[in-house]
């Protein structure tokens, strides 16, 4: 039993530490913090990692990917997350991307992956609906045949940064027949089909992350549809399961307890600083060793998937705890801000001149990561698959 | 990085889950607590023979040599079993006193009695106001002419009966904590005997004008602060692990339970509410056993890249983790077998005193927390 990282790997972390520091720089991070940051700036950083081969650790190594082992991802994902560098918009890199080279026709490998891996395309997911969230397969979209198209009918809901994006991947119900996983199938549409509608959802973080895509008679050849009609279920089911390093995201949680120390250490308590508040540092301790302790559960997993024993039952809990851990953060961030947590104007604006400098940087990250317990299967959902799968309940 | 147990590790295992499934039963326990020394000969004599006395000492001292990750493979099968010998008492706390002091003499006379079985000892470092230091102590070692002189009393020590021999801490006249041996059969050594209620035998030990020779100093004058700490390491993981075993036990005894008792014409087990809690126990149980591999691999790491400062944070946050997680599982476990989970007849309640017991074992969640934060202040 020992947690050592072979000399290889820790060669590999020299070479990723050097290209993060020399590529993560100030005028990436100043495009990042524009007004179109989101956009302008991730493709640029996507770009970056591109034209050195990492931007798809995940993805075969015949596809574009990288080939790393489990632990050179582990060691990428942690150097990233340490340098509060963003990871990379997942839908086309991480969700799609995987979809597409393993269920995906020649056709349409050769026509999408060069694009996602260039970052030319901006991918959106198309699964959640007015009445089809965390119980997805209820979802009520149509997809009618009709020649060689479908004709798409209906809403889709959630949709983070549809307003961006080139091409959605949608589950849609082609059969009401036998059980409604039954009736399913995946289609990729182009955003610029006539009949597509972008509606924001304005968001209590008071951005512009979410939308409602509507769909009214959208046309979308039978070309665009992922393997079989009726079962687009399985392809959904295998991208969820699709083996994701940053779930637990502890090393973007241990960037932000770092942060919160140092803001600590500036806030006056008494003749000292909040850090000497029991009731803070109580606190403080209480996540800090939950997070000492998720990391391991993470590395377990790792280590159990490497001698492929598969990621073993304590991984069920890497985003359930991950999630909450990181919320518990959020809250205590949100605390020690005090006044200046509430306060609304946008970073970028002038609101440095107002008390501190990360009040409102912590107020948006707590409100817009009230989602994180709500999205990819709500923590209560998380909580009634490991009941049944890991339990046996 | 790799968390699998080695091939010898396994065997170890193997082994260990043998003997308590074999004398393990709780009636045979009941037995075990109900002779005269609170524990049983015959099941030391077993473990001497298997060499599971000799786990963590050095080659050297006639011991196994073993690490943190061999003492967390007997230690957590132990604790599946509620196994009552004192293994901590004597073999951790009194041994490992022992092979820290570097006193090479009483070193070679005793460490191979221990792992033969035929010595048992115990640690005498708490007293009625220690709380959890090692440090608050009002027990005194006057120099004499030819050694020292003890008075004092010593609380709550484990083991404190059965054994023969006593490691006692005691304040020497510059105010520093110091160690001496003593023999139990010293005319001004009075015990007295009771039990607490994870069925331990322990005893509080009175020391009235004991004179001892000078060879009765183990360590330095005044370094007896620093050994208990030391010390400490072993049996913190050893606590840890035997905590892991019993989570484990009361976790897959609940989950069985409410598979099979029925209430409302279906089993518990099928109600949401009760499948969501277990799910949160089944967390704490893992986020736990993390903590330990975790601390266990900072202790075992290489000489040249130990780091005594993480592994202090470690320990602190295991220790944490052991009371809160414990009695996370612990709580939830009796309430979910309902009024069977009350009843002293079911394994359960006792699983959940040993775990309480474990949580005030040197120092409890929250103080260990106090000490996390001023090892980060540092």
């Amino acid at each position: 039993m020992d947690t050592n990282f072979s000399a290889d790997d820790l060669a590999f972390r020299e070479e990723v530490r050097a290209f993060l520091d020399a590529q993560f720089d100030d005028d990436l991070l100043a495009l990042l913090r524009g007004p179109d940051g989101v956009k302008s700036g991730m493709v640029e950083w996507q770009r970056r990692l591109y034209k050195q081969g990492w931007v798809a650790p995940g993805w075969p190594k015949e596809y574009g990917g990288t080939g790393w082992s489990l632990t050179q991802k582990y060691i990428f994902e942690t150097e990233r997350a340490l340098r509060g560098i963003p990871d990379v918009v997942p839908f086309g890199l991480i969700m799609v991307g995987p979809v597409i080279y393993t269920f995906g026709s020649a056709e349409q490998k050769q026509r999408f992956l060069p694009r996602i891996l260039k970052s030319e395309d901006w991918w959106c997911q198309g699964y959640s609906e007015p009445g089809a969230g965390s119980d997805l397969a209820a979802l009520q979209t149509k997809a009618e045949r009709d020649g060689d198209e479908y004709v798409v009918s209906g809403a889709k809901i959630w949709t983070t940064y549809a307003q961006h994006a080139d091409w959605i991947f949608c589950l849609v119900r082609t059969s009401q027949e036998g059980k409604k996983q039954e009736g399913i199938s995946f289609l990729l549409i182009d955003m610029t089909s006539p009949g597509i509608t972008v509606n924001p959802i304005h968001t209590i973080d008071s951005k512009h992350t979410l939308n409602e895509v509507q769909f009214d008679q959208v046309r979308v050849p039978l070309a665009n549809r992922i393997g079989e009609e009726n079962k687009g279920w399985t392809y959904a089911k295998a991208l969820l399961e699709h083996e994701r390093t940053a779930i637990a995201g502890v090393g973007d949680s241990k960037r932000k307890l770092s942060q919160i120390r140092t803001h600590a250490a500036q806030e006056k308590w008494g003749e000292g600083c909040v850090l000497d508040d029991p009731k803070f540092a109580s606190r403080l301790a209480a996540i800090e060793v939950e997070l000492m302790a998720l990391e391991f559960t993470e590395l377990r997993s790792l280590a159990s998937a490497a001698v492929g024993k598969g990621p073993g039952a304590a991984s069920s809990l890497l985003k359930l705890k991950g999630t909450e851990i990181r919320q518990s953060l959020d809250q205590l961030h949100m605390d020690l801000a005090g006044y200046y947590s509430g306060i609304a104007v946008e970073p970028g604006e002038s609101w440095q001149t107002i008390g501190h400098e990360y009040g409102s940087d912590a107020r948006v990250e707590f409100m817009y990561g009230r989602a994180a317990t709500i999205f990819g299967g709500s923590n209560e959902v998380q909580r009634n698959i490991t009941a049944k799968y890991v339990l046996g309940l | 990085m790799n968390f699998e147990l080695s091939e010898e590790q396994t065997l170890l295992k193997d082994s260990v889950t043998r003997f308590v499934s074999d004398r393990y039963e709780l009636e045979s326990r009941r037995q075990y607590i109900a002779e005269e020394a609170g524990f049983s000969a015959d099941n030391w004599r077993q473990m001497a023979e298997l060499g599971w006395l000799s786990v963590p000492f050095s080659e050297e001292h006639g011991g196994f040599g073993g690490g943190a990750a061999d003492l967390m493979v007997v230690m957590e099968e132990f604790g599946k079993g509620l196994v009552i010998e004192p293994y901590l008492a004597t073999v951790l706390l009194f041994g490992g006193t022992l092979a820290e002091s570097g006193n090479a003499a009483l070193q070679q006379a005793l460490i191979p009695q221990i792992i033969d079985g035929s010595l048992h000892g115990a640690l005498a470092f708490h007293e009625r106001h220690s709380r959890y230091s090692f440090s608050q102590i009002d027990t005194r070692a006057e120099k004499t002419g030819s050694g020292y002189r003890l008075n004092g009393e010593k609380t709550v020590v484990l083991n404190g009966l059965a054994a023969s021999k006593i490691i006692v801490s005691a304040l020497d006249s510059s105010g520093g904590i110091s160690l001496f041996l003593v023999d139990t059969d010293e005319p001004a050594l009075q015990r007295t005997g009771y039990s607490l209620m994870d069925g331990q035998q322990v005893a509080n030990i009175r020391l009235n004008g004991l004179a001892l020779g000078s060879e009765a100093l183990l360590g330095e004058a005044g370094g007896g602060a620093d050994i208990l700490s030391r010390v400490a390491v072993q049996a913190l993981v050893a606590l840890a692990a035997e905590a892991q075993g019993a989570m484990q036990v009361l976790l897959d005894t609940t989950v069985e339970y409410s598979k099979t008792r029925e209430q409302f014409g279906v089993a518990i087990g099928s109600f949401q509410a009760l499948q969501h809690r277990m799910v949160d126990m089944f967390a704490s149980c893992e986020q736990h056993r993390s903590l330990l591999y975790r601390t266990v691999c900072s202790i075992d790491e290489d000489p040249s890249n130990r780091d005594e400062q993480d592994i202090a944070k470690n320990l602190h946050a295991l220790k944490i983790m052991v009371g809160r997680a414990g009695k996370h599982i612990g709580a939830e476990a009796i309430q979910i077998h309902g009024g069977m989970g009350m009843t002293d007849e079911l394994a359960v309640g006792h699983y959940v005193k040993r775990l309480m017991m474990i949580n005030t074992t040197l120092g409890d969640a929250d103080y260990h927390e106090q000490q996390f934060v001023e090892l980060a202040r540092k």
